[in-house]
């Protein structure tokens, strides 16, 4: 099998994959915050509520695709699909096992980051072209959020390749594998830019705590406001792709990806990955947002300082005790 | 023809689709700076082909993820997704522009067509070649000063724009 | 392999499309993007001349691609002073068509 066949099969078997659990995550979600917050339908909707899937499924499907009158077609059409292509576009370079992985670049993490970059235009034009004050304000809030945290994300994503001395995400992880998780050692630089790798993304991903830009209180539902239907239902899929491909990288690239005894490593990957998953649920449904300023202070003021200092502490780890020791 | 030079073409016409879209398009601002993300993205996936891969992530990150990001927020901010302005006053200067650019444009390509340079094809790139290693080892050895540079020069851009986009206190 | 003369003519088409776009258009911000245009051209130019000459005696040569990088570094910088310059101009103005821009302070 050629490279490119190679890639093409294994990137389709990963998307599909990927867009199953995000699916199946809405279920789960709903059952989680029903336990979480005293919500009844879910828990109740057929055996176990698994029904409450399909009855959401179903309402989607029947709602009116609606496309306001003086909105710009054509890019209010486009914005969806691009947004979910974007997104599951980066899942190219993520490692799920020694095999199971699409393309492993020399430049992974820097791919990564760069096509991660992207998501911020079809959000924008999703904002831009539905013509309503409340879908342009939240894609403004949404761009200036993404390029904000998208520096400190690049910076505590860079404490991982010092570490490994590579940008290679399977080399990142054998480097783990060999000597420890960076996010246990070196103690301190690995754990702290983890946090903010993680918060990153969760801003990224417009997550509560971070998702001023569909605050419904004050924006109705920000950037989705005009969507129906299944353009909606797309939306938020890309929401929770973007999450769950952001807990796969923070696994590969913190925890180690496929490494643990016992069980193959897909296992362990999958199982790391789920892990961060379920975390960003319990956050979501545990905390409240934050104000528009708050956000932005947080990271000019101390996530962008905080991840330049690691960097920094990364390389003299490395300078001083040599790679990964 | 092989499938890189199949993907070259494509991605090529491409940007040069969109860029005239940019430029030509003169009845929505919003769709020309979509068109110049179009062409970014497109003349990253031709660096890519070029076997310049970190220049390739560098072009998507900088020029897509922030400079035309930049330019989307001017746009919003400043309400101009229509410009119909009054017609111009100095057609003569614009029409000589449009024929000098034409033939300077024309001289390089008959030119190129005659060079013995791309006679042959150029050899299999060495090892190392397009990567981030080498790329960072000449950045701060031989270029360590254009660095240096470079790095007053956006400390003295980010300054200037303050200062120029900064409303006045009165 | 790509041909490489094509390579060079792309370039070369961008780069007359920018100066097209400085030279015709009036819309401050179109004429930012047509002079990020005209850069991206010649980045592509330093691109291609260094995947032709892209080893010096069997060691990679990158120095290219490292212009290049300054050349985005330096786009960067003018982008950020420019929109900056077109906010003030759109303050003073109420316009960013830049025929209407004919004082030298105002």
């Amino acid at each position: 099998m050629t490279p490119l066949m190679h890639g093409f099969v294994w990137g389709l078997v990963i998307a599909t994959v990927l867009v199953t659990i995000a699916v199946l995550s809405i279920w789960f979600e709903r059952k989680f915050s029903a336990r979480m917050q005293s919500r009844l339908g879910p828990t109740l909707v057929g055996p176990a509520g698994i029904l409450q899937l399909v009855a959401d499924a179903l309402k989607m499907m029947q709602k009116e695709d609606l496309i306001p009158e003086k909105a710009d077609s054509i890019l209010f059409r486009l914005a969806p699909p691009f947004t979910v292509l974007f997104t599951l576009s980066v899942a190219a370079v993520i490692p799920f096992s020694e095999n199971v992985l699409a393309a492993d670049l020399d430049i992974g993490v820097l791919f990564m980051l760069a096509v991660g970059g992207l998501v911020v235009f079809p959000v924008w034009i999703a904002g831009w072209s539905s013509n309503n004050k409340y879908a342009l304000l939240g894609a403004m809030r949404a761009v200036a959020q993404g390029i904000a945290y998208e520096i400190p994300l690049v910076l505590s994503a860079m404490v991982p390749v010092v570490l490994a001395q590579s940008m290679r995400f399977s080399d990142i992880i054998s480097v783990q594998a060999e000597t420890h998780w960076f996010v246990i050692w070196p103690l301190g630089p690995g754990l702290i830019a983890f946090v903010i790798f993680f918060i990153c993304s969760l801003a990224e991903a417009n997550r509560i705590p971070f998702d001023i830009p569909e605050a419904e209180s004050e924006l109705v539902a920000g950037v989705t406001t005009e969507y129906a239907g299944m353009r909606f239902g797309l939306l938020q899929m890309a929401e929770y792709l973007h999450t769950l491909i952001a807990s796969a990288v923070a696994a590969a690239i913190f925890f180690g990806g496929w490494d643990g005894p016992f069980a193959p490593g897909l296992h362990w990957m999958v199982l790391k990955t789920l892990a961060l998953f379920f975390t960003i649920f319990w956050i979501r449904w545990s905390l409240v947002r934050f104000r528009s300023d708050q956000l932005m202070a947080l990271c000019w003021k101390y996530l962008l300082p905080l991840s330049l200092l690691l960097v920094m502490v990364a390389a003299l780890f490395v300078h001083y005790c040599g790679v990964g020791a | 023809m092989t499938a890189e030079t199949i993907l070259f073409y494509l991605f090529g016409g491409l940007a040069v689709i969109s860029a005239l879209g940019m430029v030509l398009n003169t009845r929505n601002t919003v769709a020309s700076v979509l068109s110049l993300v179009v062409t970014m993205v497109s003349l990253g996936a031709v660096y890519l082909l070029l076997e310049a891969y970190l220049v390739a992530a560098f072009q998507i990150m900088v020029y897509g993820g922030a400079i035309v990001v930049l330019f989307l927020f001017v746009v919003m901010l400043l309400n101009l997704s229509t410009d119909e302005f009054p017609p111009s006053k100095q057609r003569l200067i614009k029409s000589a522009f449009v024929i000098a650019g034409v033939a300077i444009l024309a001289q390089i390509l008959i030119a190129l067509g005659h060079d013995p340079l791309f006679a042959t094809p150029p050899e299999a790139v060495p090892e190392g070649y397009g990567g981030y290693r080498q790329v960072g080892i000449l950045l701060y050895t031989d270029y360590v000063l254009l660095v240096e540079m470079a790095s007053l020069l956006l400390l003295a851009a980010i300054v200037g724009a303050l200062i120029l986009a900064k409303r006045k206190i009165d | 392999m790509l041909p490489m003369d094509h390579v060079i003519a792309l370039s070369a088409i961008l780069f007359t499309i920018g100066v097209l776009g400085v030279a015709t258009r009036r819309n401050l911000i179109v004429i930012l993007m047509s002079i990020e245009l005209m850069l991206n051209a010649v980045n592509l130019a330093f691109v291609g001349f260094n995947r032709i000459w892209s080893q010096v005696d069997g060691v990679a040569a990158i120095d290219g691609q490292i212009f290049v990088l300054m050349v985005i570094a330096v786009a960067a910088a003018e982008v950020a002073v420019g929109l900056g310059i077109l906010l003030a101009m759109f303050r003073n103005r109420d316009s960013v068509n830049v025929e209407e821009v004919n004082l030298l302070k105002w």
